[in-house]
């Protein structure tokens, strides 16, 4: 058992706490800070608190870690979110000439949230989810984490289970971080396959070519689909779950009659593919419908206006959900299979950790460090150690390591521009430059 | 000279070459900022000219210098090198000196140009025989450069009228004086953009592919090839992504590697092979990759202009011109009528009280009333009714029967009137097709004197007056109100939205008021009426098959119309017309 009981009546007493000894505050600041490349690009961020009974206030912004502390401890929000960095302190945006206060970079972010696949989902609908649909959030991060590495060359993404029914990616490169509405726009515009609201049967449409990112996106559906849609969701069982799926099948496809004797699933299924791939190598055009099938059922669906706007506001990692009491912590894509949502801790039990006696482990910790810094500071430092956090701050620092790498490397890079090593000088220009070393 | 009279004629018959888009809403004329920075970069002062045009001030010559004309700098290396491309991306603005009737012509030349580029794309597929066919036409009546003269080389050829380099150079220089005029308002930019881009495409696909690699060159977009290998290698990807990418183009054609940053609509629309950041472009689309470019370019350097504060405040030579180059309409000016014959001349007065603005209204009352209008009424109200849909028989009948109540005999309308109403309608004298007036013309020109009834009522009339009158329309007291401080703000065609609002009885009128007809037009609709035109879908670029149904048999196509086959309405949809092909 590893989620204490919660109850959103307690956040009150719970949050002080959450905020004056466990919050990775020094992460979270070096995170925000990027590596002090650019003047005041902490100082200029927005926060957002969502505060007791529903107040919520705008414009939040802080000159150091140390202000920042303060505050949240000082106002302990139910909600933090963040925004975009702007032209001047946010907080002093009163006294800026209108029209000269502008949003000017903030991370690449999406959300994917559960609720969007109601209308392919058996098991849950609305804010429940379930081991048994989760697969689509494992899914979604698989596809839109290959495509944003892959084929947009970004290199520090940030997943985040958001604390009850969906996950956030933060992209968090330079490159990313500089793109315009219309850039964004477009990159969410790739990366959407499922289109159409309630009036619309079939939600995804392919034609020829098939490009490149919709076979590499199908690869990874076909590796859960048999699992989770033929078997866990039973697609092609009850008759009210086929007469979904046919409904998306080109009329002269005559499978009712089929589907009378073959009872068996993934048998069906088979035999639905199969036609498909006859009627392709028959017919002119491209008929897709089964690729059609697993992408309406699988495929990640993003909200388009989340990603579109630099200055839309996102939950901030290691927030809390008042509703689940849930951490939004930082997912490892290394074990990505195994993530389950049920095991996030909870504030409730990480507070109820902090109380526990120290393992003999943290006692040889403790003794180590007890000359190197200062008592407060090693203090909070085992605290959060303690509890069920720590893996998910461990996870963050590792993020934050990979991103001050790539920011030496960026440095070194543009040392050699001015001063190329001789060998490079015939390079032809799609190697970039460090590799001459 | 009064050029101030001189530009307002050229202006009245630039805005008659019909074109159909609706552009900015209400601003008055103290929103009006007048130069910006670009002419301070030029920095040179010749001080031993600065005597010839006494009074300006010596300020003013550090900004701008307008002489009489000098003798053209062929040969100067600097111009040469500038104008040695038929295109260019207008980085660098004019650093020379031109006489103040060369800016002008210069200005309006481009200015008609840049409306017919407009007007074409609406009409006709913009790659097609017809379109080029046109546009090519107006580059040679104007004087601009759009292909490579094989001439320049051909030195034996007599040249007749101005030489390749002139054209580049009124190319060069009309640009940025259009820049002043149009970076203001967020609508007057962004109109001026997608017209520059839709000339620039033009001249680009034009360019033999030679001169598409100088130019690439020329301009610093190092857009880098790929090698054979790597080609060899994602022979595949290529040709999977992107319809219009074979075997043989991958085989035959350089593939560029551009930031996917600088292509956002081929990777929106997923046309392209993105990998690492990075798309994969043959040499033949590397005409939307510098399109972006080059609107971004004039994207930024506009909001530039824009932002420069008017350190150079009104030089009265200037201030004038560029006020009314931006004031061009550049909106629907409803000469081509969709619902011409539609309307009954018994309509004409429930109309009036359900769907004719204001000023209309005022004026039909005017002419009900006292049977006869001055001519500043019946020039507003005419060309109105013309545009509404009036017939040129049903206008005579109208307004004879209306002056004949009153003074004028029959004879004496024959004589006097009726001339005037068929010259209106393109039938006498130089038999330029008017064109009805826009709100903005409405409010600016000719305001009305004692005794008149035309202009804008919400601009013109007394507060106190036109809340008398709005009263005695049945219009609400806070609707009253609401329109009033609309008019104390001087946003009278949002008053008169207003109105049309609070006398329709919605929340919102959905549409940006910026011509009577408009408003005409729009009630129309909402009500259902004979008035409202049939809507016709224009032809798509990835729809070259489809044409536009055929307009009203009745239409008569005067000299500033379009030709019969193509006069077709846009669609609601305006920003379809804002994206690259």
């Amino acid at each position: 058992m590893t989620t204490a009981d919660y109850d959103q009546a307690s956040l009150p007493d719970l949050l002080p706490l959450y905020y004056r000894r466990l919050f990775p505050f020094s992460q979270y600041h070096r995170w925000l800070n990027y590596g002090g490349v650019t003047k005041n690009y902490f100082q200029n961020r927005e926060f957002s608190f969502t505060l007791k009974d529903d107040i919520y206030v705008r414009y939040q912004s802080f000159s150091t870690q140390n202000e920042l502390e303060k505050e949240m401890q000082k106002m302990n929000p139910y909600k933090i979110d963040i925004g975009a960095v702007y032209s001047h302190r946010p907080n002093q945006h009163n006294t800026v000439k209108s029209g000269s206060f502008q949003a000017l970079e903030k991370e690449l972010v999406f959300d994917i949230d559960m609720t969007d696949y109601d209308d392919v989902r058996s098991c849950c609908s609305g804010a429940d989810i379930c081991p048994k649909c989760w697969t689509l959030m494992t899914i979604a991060i698989r596809i839109l984490d290959r495509a944003l590495r892959d084929d947009f060359g970004f290199r520090h993404c940030l997943w985040v289970y958001s604390g009850r029914r969906g996950v956030h990616c933060w992209v968090c490169d330079e490159a990313a971080r500089k793109l315009s509405v219309v850039a964004r726009s477009a990159v969410a515009e790739y990366l959407s396959l499922v289109k159409g609201g309630d009036e619309t049967v079939r939600k995804v449409v392919l034609s020829d070519p098939i490009h490149p990112f919709i076979t590499e996106s199908l690869t990874v559906v076909e590796r859960y689909f048999s699992q989770y849609a033929l078997l866990g969701q039973d697609i092609l069982g009850s008759k009210e779950a086929v007469d979904k799926v046919l409904a998306l099948l080109p009329e002269d496809i005559l499978f009712l009659c089929y589907f009378q004797t073959e009872k068996n699933p993934e048998m069906r299924w088979d035999t639905l593919r199969s036609m498909a791939q006859d009627k392709r190598t028959t017919a002119k055009k491209g008929h897709y419908f089964e690729m059609e099938i697993m992408l309406q059922y699988c495929y990640p669906r993003l909200d388009v206006n989340v990603s579109k706007g630099v200055n839309h506001l996102l939950k901030s990692p290691f927030s809390v959900h008042p509703k689940t009491g849930r951490i939004s912590v930082p997912i490892d894509l290394r074990e990505l299979d195994r993530f389950d949502p049920f095991e996030v801790p909870t504030i409730s039990l990480i507070c109820e950790e902090l109380d526990q006696p120290k393992t003999e482990e943290e006692q040889e910790d403790t003794m180590e460090n007890e000359n190197k810094k200062e008592a407060g500071e090693r203090r909070k430092m085992r605290d959060y150690k303690r509890t069920s956090l720590a893996k998910y701050v461990k996870l963050f620092d590792n993020f934050l390591e990979g991103m001050a790498h790539s920011r030496k490397g960026e440095v070194l890079k543009n040392s050699q521009k001015h001063f190329p090593p001789p060998e490079c000088q015939n390079e032809t220009f799609d190697r970039p430059m460090y590799q001459c070393l | 000279m009064n050029y101030l009279g001189l530009i307002i004629n050229i202006f009245v018959s630039v805005a008659k070459t019909g074109n159909d888009r609706n552009a900015f809403t209400s601003f008055s004329c103290a929103e009006i900022r007048t130069l910006c920075g670009n002419w301070r970069e030029s920095r040179q002062i010749d001080r031993s000219k600065a005597s010839s045009l006494g009074k300006l001030s010596e300020a003013r010559y550090r900004t701008m210098q307008f002489y009489s004309r000098r003798k053209k700098l062929i040969g100067n290396s600097q111009t040469e090198q500038l104008y040695g491309h038929c295109l260019q991306f207008y980085g660098q603005p004019p650093i020379e000196n031109i006489s103040l009737s060369e800016f002008e012509t210069f200005a309006v030349d481009r200015l008609k140009l840049l409306k017919t580029v407009e007007n074409l794309g609406v009409s006709y597929v913009k790659t097609s025989e017809l379109y080029t066919k046109k546009l090519d036409a107006e580059f040679s009546n104007l004087n601009f450069p759009y292909k490579i003269e094989a001439s320049t080389k051909d030195d034996r050829k007599p040249q007749t009228g101005p030489s390749e380099y002139e054209k580049r150079r009124k190319d060069h220089i009309s640009h940025f004086i259009l820049r002043l005029a149009y970076c203001q308002t967020e609508d007057l930019r962004r109109w001026f953009i997608q017209q520059e881009i839709d000339l620039f495409r033009y001249r680009f696909n034009h360019l033999p592919s030679k001169n598409i690699r100088e130019f690439l060159q020329y301009n610093n977009l190092h857009y880098h090839t790929i090698s054979i290998d790597k080609k060899k290698n994602l022979m595949d990807k290529l040709v999977t992504s992107s319809f219009a990418v074979s075997g043989s183009t991958v085989d035959c054609q350089d593939f560029y590697k551009v930031p996917f940053q600088d292509a956002l609509d081929l990777v929106r629309t997923r046309k392209v092979y993105l990998n690492g950041g990075y798309v994969y472009i043959p040499h033949q689309d590397i005409v939307t990759i510098v399109l972006n470019d080059f609107r971004t370019r004039l994207s930024k350097a506009l909001a530039l202009t824009a932002r420069s504060l008017p350190a150079v405040q009104s030089d009265e030579r200037l201030q004038p011109l560029l006020n009314h180059l931006s004031h061009a309409y550049v909106g629907q000016d409803y000469s081509i009528q969709k619902s011409i014959g539609k309307i009954s001349l018994e309509q004409i007065d429930p109309l009036s009280a359900k769907s004719y603005p204001l000023c209309m209204r005022q004026l039909h009352r005017g002419l009900r009333d006292s049977h006869h209008l001055r001519h500043g009424g019946r020039m507003q109200y005419g060309l109105f009714l013309k545009g509404i849909g009036l017939t040129l028989d049903q206008a005579l009948q109208f307004w004879r029967s209306e002056f004949v109540k009153g003074k004028v005999d029959a004879d004496k309308f024959d004589k006097a009137y009726a001339y005037s109403i068929r010259h209106m309608f393109g039938k006498e004298g130089k038999r330029t097709d008017y064109t009805p007036y826009s709100c903005m013309k409405v409010i600016l020109s000719n305001p009305p004197s004692q005794g008149d009834q035309h202009g804008c009522p919400f601009r013109h009339s007394d507060p106190e007056l036109l809340k008398q009158k709005l009263q005695s329309y049945k219009v609400s007291p806070s609707g009253i109100s609401q329109i009033l401080e609309l008019v104390k703000g001087m946003h009278y065609q949002l008053a008169c939205q207003k109105y049309f609002e609070l006398t329709h009885s919605i929340e919102d009128s959905g549409f940006s008021l910026n011509h009577p007809n408009q408003y005409f037009m729009e009630s129309q609709k909402l009500l259902g009426g004979p008035g409202a035109g049939v809507k016709v879908e224009v032809k798509r670029e990835d729809n070259p098959a489809t044409k536009p149904p055929n307009p009203s048999p009745h239409q008569t196509p005067g000299p500033g119309n379009l030709p019969q086959e193509v006069a077709a309405e846009i669609t609601e949809d305006l920003d379809s017309f804002f994206q690259d092909a």
